[in-house]
């Protein structure tokens, strides 16, 4: 009787579970994918989607099927003609030369036997896999190199790592330390968000507690007005004041500077900011308040002692939204510093060249951009969770 | 230490009157409750005294100063709350010593005083614990403590044992009437349950609509009302009130309903003597009200007939709701009486114990005749 019952249970959810999981690979797919690439090494990436790295590698089925009934499916059958000997094989990295070899007569023989000789592109690709497996070109299915390259802001043909070893890297790179902070990188980018976001989180939060505890809990005339009015500012968008602000700082040259885009993101920042932290506090029990004015609490100690600690959870969650709503910004860091110092949204456009050339390093410029939100997300998550309850229910 | 003085205080929020025109005086160490209905304005009066209100007009002075204008934390006084109002985030220590690090006490005084205080209240094992942790009754008891270590000139409860359990409330009663006695300090109690105000109170004060309605020792209260209000509110179950009329008739005086007819005993015709022809309310208190079987010595029994409508046996007495004729009462008997429900009987009305109110000079709130 049970099991039936349990069975169409199931087989009731499972539209729903199906859903759910389709719904979830679609979103979380693209992301892997994106993951993984940032991992594989420039050519893999230009020559194979990241779902065939569990695959052979590129000209395994054309190697098998030329070369494998001779030289052996690992290529080491001839011992003196050892596929995997480096030395051998540079003697015909190039498809020609391989071509070549292979209409030549081996020892009297046609090369090739009955096989018929491959054409021109199949040709290229067993060249291609020789290189590989004989070490000229080895390379690992995952590397760090696109991380490494963006973030020292590497543009060229090969990787950073290479050119340096080899010596010829481009000028503005010096193959130490100091790369990483090289303008023209993520690693710079990533300490320029830094300065960006820290402040533009901690001044607005900083504020609005003061002006929430205001609202909550001091009695002055005009309050209710002045929350409305303030809360009201929360339509005003953000792009409509662009140009103004843009002439004032250029005014007061601020432009291009840090203090300019504090200012502007703390004061876009605090009419939400206030209406989040007021909701809360003023939901806090009016008695503690009132008893710790009893105990002799100034409003400043009631502030610090008591509204603050115990608005942690709203503070937290408002924190967050605040630094990944900075962090991700990309118009109002390129209109007020531009390239001057540029944050991370601004860089990850600049490692594409306009050819188009280099969204390798997207990948990976990509990941690094993320990195310190989900590790903000996953650290204070359970914050994050109670904070998107906050002031709306109690407790 | 200090009196405490309202002096025609008057509290309004917009239009709405929550105190009006209060008035009396509390005297050092005594122990006042100030009972009334919820929504009566008590517990306004208090926050009035504590500062958390500003008053409209009037005076509140502590001992012989006058704190109208002075903040809440310069009136040197404490007060706990119904809800406790436990600081969440810190310790039972912490919270305790909260006041007193406001006043930069220094911390060898702060622990002594915080242990003195636990160890009267026995919360000395709760001193790390966060208030989450702890029961009502043990929140009860620091939110105590956090006001004994302050040492107050006046110490303020509204309400603090309403989110107890009955069994627990009955204790902690108990415990605040001992506290009183051991520091003897003024102290001012808000609730709207009459036993706590009978109990623990050495005077009453009842406030209804933010109006003063008596202030007197607990005996007072309930043996000479000054209202048909008091006479209602404090007792339970409470007074039975009929619609009468004084008459006389044979030089003897009379209280007419509509279902009886009493004579009022001849030592009392002087007081009531003025009222021949009036209306009255006519009150008396459910005890009052005897099986004839079993009355007590001393009484001045007036048969009464009624109908038995309800009883509640108590175990020690009877609550029986009797109809008389269209007007129904209330009467507590003697456990023995063995009655049947929509019987006829006797009662005997103690007329040596009943309550006359004029009707006709207020007939909002009927004053006490004597």
């Amino acid at each position: 009787m049970k099991t039936p019952s349990r069975f169409l249970n199931w087989l009731r959810g499972l539209p729903t579970h199906l859903i759910l999981i389709g719904l979830c690979l679609i979103w979380i797919l693209p992301s892997l994918g994106l993951f993984i690439t940032s991992f594989r090494p420039v050519q893999d990436i230009n020559e194979t989607g990241w779902w065939t790295i569990l695959a052979k590698p590129k000209g395994y089925e054309e190697f098998q099927a030329y070369c494998a009934s001779c030289h052996g499916s690992d290529g080491k059958a001839i011992s003196n003609a050892d596929l995997t000997n480096p030395e051998l094989v540079q003697n015909y990295r190039r498809s020609f030369a391989l071509l070549t070899s292979l209409n030549r007569e081996i020892d009297g023989q046609i090369h090739m036997g009955d096989t018929p000789i491959p054409d021109d592109k199949t040709t290229a690709t067993i060249a291609s896999y020789m290189r590989r497996i004989s070490g000229i070109e080895a390379r690992p299915k995952f590397t760090l190199s696109n991380y490494i390259d963006a973030i020292t802001g590497y543009r060229g043909n090969s990787t950073y790592v290479t050119d340096c070893a080899a010596g010829n890297q481009s000028v503005d790179l010096y193959c130490n330390i100091r790369d990483l902070t090289n303008p023209r990188g993520m690693g710079r980018a990533f300490i320029n968000s830094l300065l960006v976001a820290i402040p533009s989180t901690i001044l607005p939060i900083l504020f609005a507690a003061f002006a929430a505890y205001a609202f909550s809990w001091m009695d002055f005339k005009g309050r209710q007005w002045m929350f409305a009015l303030l809360v009201g500012l929360q339509v005003v968008p953000l792009q409509m004041t662009l140009i103004p602000i843009s002439r004032l700082y250029a005014q007061l040259g601020m432009n291009g500077t840090f203090w300019g885009i504090w200012l502007f993101h703390t004061g876009f920042g605090l009419p939400y900011a206030i209406y989040l932290i007021r909701n809360f506090m003023g939901s806090l029990p009016h008695e503690i308040f009132e008893s710790a004015y009893l105990d002799g609490a100034s409003h400043w100690t009631a502030f610090t002692k008591l509204a603050i600690p115990l608005s942690v959870p709203a503070l937290a969650s408002l924190g967050i939204f605040q630094f990944l709503w900075i962090w991700n910004d990309l118009l109002v860091a390129l209109v007020f510093l531009g390239g001057k110092y540029p944050v991370l949204t601004y860089q990850i456009g600049n490692m594409v060249t306009s050819l188009g050339s280099g969204w390798h390093l997207l990948t990976a410029a990509a990941f690094i951009s993320m990195a310190l939100p989900m590790i903000i997300f996953f650290a204070l998550q359970r914050y994050f969770v109670r904070g998107m309850l906050a002031g709306s229910v109690k407790g | 230490m200090a009196s405490v003085t309202f002096d025609h205080v008057v509290k309004k929020f917009g239009d709405v009157l929550a105190v009006n025109d209060l008035s009396f005086t509390i005297d050092d160490k005594e122990f006042l409750v100030l009972v009334g209905p919820s929504g009566c304005g008590k517990t306004t009066a208090l926050r009035c005294l504590a500062g958390l209100e500003e008053i409209t007009s009037g005076t509140i002075k502590i001992g012989d100063q006058v704190v109208n204008d002075i903040p809440p934390k310069d009136r040197d006084i404490a007060m706990v709350f119904q809800s406790y109002a436990l600081y969440p985030h810190m310790t039972v220590f912490e919270n305790m010593a909260f006041g007193l690090k406001l006043r930069k006490m220094p911390k060898e005084e702060i622990q002594k005083r915080v242990d003195a205080a636990a160890k009267t209240l026995e919360i000395q094992n709760l001193l790390n614990r966060k208030p989450r942790e702890l029961s009502g009754g043990q929140r009860q008891r620091v939110a105590v403590g956090r006001a004994i270590v302050r040492e107050p000139k006046v110490f303020l409860f509204d309400e603090p044992l309403s989110n107890l359990d009955a069994k627990l409330r009955v204790q902690t009663r108990k415990e605040i009437t001992k506290l009183h006695n051991s520091l003897k300090t003024t102290f001012i109690y808000v609730t709207h349950d009459q036993v706590e105000a009978m109990t623990m109170g050495t005077r009453i004060a009842v406030i209804n609509h933010g109006v003063l309605q008596q202030v007197d020792t607990p005996q007072t209260l309930y043996d000479s009302p000054a209202n048909q209000f008091v006479a209602g509110f404090i007792g339970s179950p409470s007074m039975n009130f009929f619609q009468a009329k004084i008459s006389k008739s044979d030089g003897k005086l009379f209280v007419v309903t509509d279902s009886f007819k009493l004579e009022i005993p001849k030592e009392k015709n002087k007081v009531y003597g003025p009222y021949d022809g009036k209306k009255v309310i006519f009150g008396i208190r459910p005890e009052d009200i005897y099986n004839p079987e079993f009355p007590s010595t001393g009484i001045k029994a007036a048969p009464v007939e009624c109908k038995v409508d309800l009883l509640e046996l108590m175990g020690d007495e009877i609550y029986v709701y009797l109809m008389s004729g269209s007007h129904d009462l209330v009467a507590r008997v003697d456990p023995r009486s063995k009655y049947t429900l929509g019987s006829k009987v006797q009662m005997a009305f103690d007329m040596s114990k009943f309550h006359i109110f004029d009707i006709e000079q207020n007939p909002e709130n009927p004053i006490a005749i004597r």
